[in-house]
């Protein structure tokens, strides 16, 4: 028999994450004839508001209230859990920077297996659960066979399983918030830093030309602003452009930097990770360029080029000076 | 502050071209370079830069075999005081879970104020910090990219959430952080540094060293297990645009011309 399957649900202002949808879909790969339970933590008018929300997709949502969880502190979520959870469930948890936050150490609690970041389910064979993931920056895949036999912890890809179209469960609310008890953490919340504001906002430039590693040094990042500059376009990028401080962080597109909406995107030398792909919306116009035939973002790219960067971005510039001219 | 930074050797994904190998379930190991975890990296940088204010040690462990002894000597030309290898017939095919058990043998064994890790590697996809954390019952910071000193055993902790905001916290010590790319710049080894420490001598310490049961961890223990490996279908795929460079930058140019992105 399938265990009892519970999809964390991350919410704000009332109003659940994407993910309440996918983890419903990810549930149902597991097993079609499941019928997964919501599981919400947080506080007052919010967290009602929230489960009014889940009870249109899930046949059961299992409320945690407590004034301790009105944000959501993943030590004090995890000691609620551990508490409410029966012993053998399947837990699936958006991997996001909470789901990071959270699941590995659920796991040690609940004495379940962990896998982290799937993006596939095969399904159920006896007492394990088959999924894949991705290594290698994307370039492969793997099955990853999962021992269940004492429940599982498994973190699911946020974009990776679409949601389905159901019917409307008119699910009941379980009000759990008596398991719980006293909380308290060796970490203690205490504010959030907006983003700073960058010289130029990214997110509202048709387009955009993009670097990412194959820049290679902070010198050749000039090369892009010139193709920029020609195509009357901005320079945006991917994370190890930042990391290497080569770029502020307001240019750089993805789930831990901006979500960008232009026509065009020039994805120039960087590999396509899924954390960057998820700043990505408005279905562009992807032209990929990268030096390497197997980067993944070959996959994602509508027109790909291999080439290198270096030399082919100045090229690129050329052409289109010249065309400006002749058109002037 | 006497930290632990736990680092791996993995195959460096910016250097290398993935391949099936013949058999077309596992990839080809031939030929593939290994580097640092690059978070990993990270960690060690912020470990020596906490230790250079506050005073302590760096010691950097990893779970392997004598392979992967390299990083350790480059992590101690950067300037980490000790390296430790943990490394027993018994550890092989360890799962997240099997590793955390043991590094949480060391941890018992030599006490740390401080514990950090990178973030993660890609083979397991961030949960060795975590699941350390939650044996020690230490608090856990996951996508850490500050970190400051506080009085009174404490530590002033920001994460990286979304959009590039930036969640602050306290945080009790001892405890466990996992460590994002870009909280630092980390320090250049040259070879000659690594030169420097090549005579340090690296203690290897085995299960029952670490005061860890052989049986739970290793191979027969772990829960996840990986079964082979494959190429990811295509997508729709990209039109790849071949020929000449001109020819290629002629493509181009009509098609962005036909999508409104040139004027």
């Amino acid at each position: 028999m399938t265990p009892r399957i519970f999809a964390y649900i991350a919410h704000k202002g009332g109003v659940a994450d994407d993910s309440a949808a996918e983890l419903l879909a990810a549930a149902k790969k597991i097993d079609a004839g499941a019928s997964p339970a919501a599981l919400v933590t947080g506080w007052g008018a919010e967290l009602d508001s929230v489960c009014e929300i889940l009870r249109g997709s899930y046949a059961e949502v299992w409320k945690v209230a407590s004034e301790s969880l009105a944000y959501p502190n993943a030590e004090l979520v995890r000691k609620a859990l551990v508490k409410v959870l029966p012993p053998g469930c399947i837990v699936l948890v958006p991997h996001n920077h909470f789901g990071i936050d959270l699941a590995p150490g659920l796991s040690i609690k609940l004495n379940a297996a962990f896998v982290s970041d799937v993006m596939g389910i095969d399904g159920i064979d006896g007492a394990s659960l088959k999924v894949v993931r991705q290594e290698f920056g994307g370039q492969m895949s793997t099955h990853v066979r999962c021992d269940i036999s004492t429940g599982a912890v498994v973190n699911v890809r946020p974009g990776a399983f679409k949601a389905v179209d159901g019917v409307p469960a008119g699910g009941a609310v379980v009000d759990k918030s008596s398991d719980v008890g006293a909380l308290t953490a060796g970490r203690r919340y205490l504010e959030i830093i907006a983003a700073e504001a960058g010289d130029v906002d990214i997110t509202k430039e048709p387009v955009l030309v993009s670097i990412g590693r194959g820049i290679q040094e902070k010198d050749n990042v000039a090369i892009a602003q010139e193709l920029a500059d020609a195509m009357g376009a901005a320079v945006s990028c991917s994370r190890p452009v930042v990391d290497a401080k080569w770029l502020p962080k307001s240019r750089q597109v993805g789930s831990s930097g901006q979500t960008v909406r232009p026509k065009i995107y020039l994805a120039c030398g960087m590999s396509g990770s899924f954390q960057h792909l998820a700043g990505l919306k408005g279905n562009p116009f992807i032209v990929a360029i990268n030096k390497n035939p197997k980067a993944p973002i070959f996959q994602v790219a509508d027109v790909g080029i291999v080439a290198d960067i270096l030399e082919f971005l100045p090229e690129l510039t050329t052409k289109i000076r010249e065309m400006k001219k002749v058109s002037v | 502050m006497e930290i632990l930074v736990c680092a791996r050797r993995v195959p460096d994904t910016s250097e290398n071209e993935i391949q099936l190998n013949s058999s077309g379930n596992d990839i080809e190991y031939d030929d593939l370079v290994y580097s640092i975890n690059e978070p990993d990296n990270y960690a060690v940088e912020e470990a020596l830069q906490i230790v250079a204010k506050s005073g302590g040690n760096v010691t950097v462990a990893t779970v392997g075999t004598d392979e992967d002894e390299e990083i350790l000597r480059r992590e101690m030309a950067m300037g980490a005081n000790h390296g430790v290898l943990l490394s027993d017939d018994a550890f092989g095919g360890s799962d997240g879970k099997g590793i955390a058990t043991i590094l949480k043998g060391l941890v018992q064994k030599r006490k740390y104020d401080l514990i950090l890790t990178g973030v993660q590697a890609e083979d397991g996809g961030a949960q060795v910090g975590g699941m350390l954390a939650a044996m020690l019952d230490y608090p856990f910071a996951s996508l850490v990219n500050s970190v400051e000193v506080l009085e009174g055993k404490k530590l002033k902790v920001g994460r990286e959430i979304e959009g590039g905001n930036k969640e602050m916290s306290e945080v009790d010590l001892p405890c466990v952080l996992s460590i994002q790319t870009g909280i630092n710049e980390p320090r250049y080894v040259g070879m000659r540094g690594i030169r420097q420490v090549a005579s340090l001598e690296i203690p290897t310490y085995g299960a029952s060293d670490l005061g860890v049961d052989a049986s739970s961890v290793g191979e027969a223990a772990a829960r996840v297990k990986r079964e082979d490996y494959f190429v990811p279908a295509l997508g729709k795929g990209a039109e790849m645009l071949e020929g000449s460079s001109d020819e290629i930058i002629d493509k181009l140019v009509e098609l962005m011309k036909a999508k409104g992105g040139l004027q």
